[in-house]
């Protein structure tokens, strides 16, 4: 096995994975308005890391894809999403504070049928975007320290 | 029958023997790949029944990592199963 595939995965790799991760970003983005959201959007940017793992081995991505990295990026994930939970303590828990607040995502949304608007939301946004980090950097995390482990294995 | 039960029968038959090719296949790493496939059918199916959040989750992590991680342990075994 040695790391890395033949050179027809490799070459298709580097064509598709981009569009895996703009794909999987706007499912994170738009959560609020369309099908998707944190989960479903990690899952697909975990795939396209999943992709460049398998192509070009754990040794062909050495510095730029480590399981250290990943895991603290899924730490960092788990809590912003606690900080955001916990932004609106002042009245309750989960409590929506930055809605028709003028922030980020925070402007008011209007009533009636409209086709949806993406500066709206409030925390809920925000929460898919942390949800979506910690579940695209854990599910490549595992996928890579299964592959490492594996080689390990082999050399011993 | 309509054409929308016509079309729902075909993929749950598809996905029926897929399932059975995973099992009775000897070749594991073929049994995998009938597996990925039973998995993208029920995604597909899942959106035919108007549920497009199961059905991106179940493309991303039943078709995709879970054929990924499966080949990687198989790469550490045996490739044919014992008779």
């Amino acid at each position: 096995m040695n790391g890395e595939m033949s050179v027809i995965v490799r070459t298709i790799t580097r064509f598709v994975y981009g569009l895996i991760v703009v794909f999987g970003f706007y499912v994170i983005m738009h959560g609020h308005l369309t099908p998707g959201g944190g989960f479903q959007g990690g899952a697909v940017v975990a795939t396209a890391f999943a992709l460049l793992i398998v192509a070009f081995g754990a040794a062909g991505l050495k510095g730029k894809l480590n399981d250290h990295l990943l895991q603290s990026l899924e730490e960092v994930g788990a809590l912003a999403f606690l900080v955001l939970g916990f932004i609106g303590i002042g009245t309750a828990f989960f409590y929506n504070i930055i809605a028709n607040s003028g922030a980020v995502f925070g402007s008011p949304t209007p009533i009636g049928p409209n086709p949806g608007f993406l500066n709206t939301g409030g925390t809920l946004p925000w929460m898919n975007w942390a949800v979506g980090l910690k579940v695209m950097t854990g599910l490549a995390s595992v996928v890579l320290v299964m592959l490492v482990g594996a080689r390990e294995e082999e050399e011993t | 029958m309509t054409a929308q039960a016509v079309i729902q029968v075909f993929i749950l038959v598809l996905i029926l023997a897929g399932g059975i090719l995973a099992v009775w296949l000897r070749d594991l790493l073929a049994a995998v790949i009938a597996l990925a496939g039973a998995s993208l059918l029920v995604s597909l199916e899942f959106y035919i029944l108007q549920a497009p959040d199961v059905a991106i989750a179940e493309a991303g992590i039943g078709a995709a990592l879970t054929t990924a991680i499966y080949v990687i342990a198989l790469r550490r075994t045996r490739r044919k199963e014992k008779e």
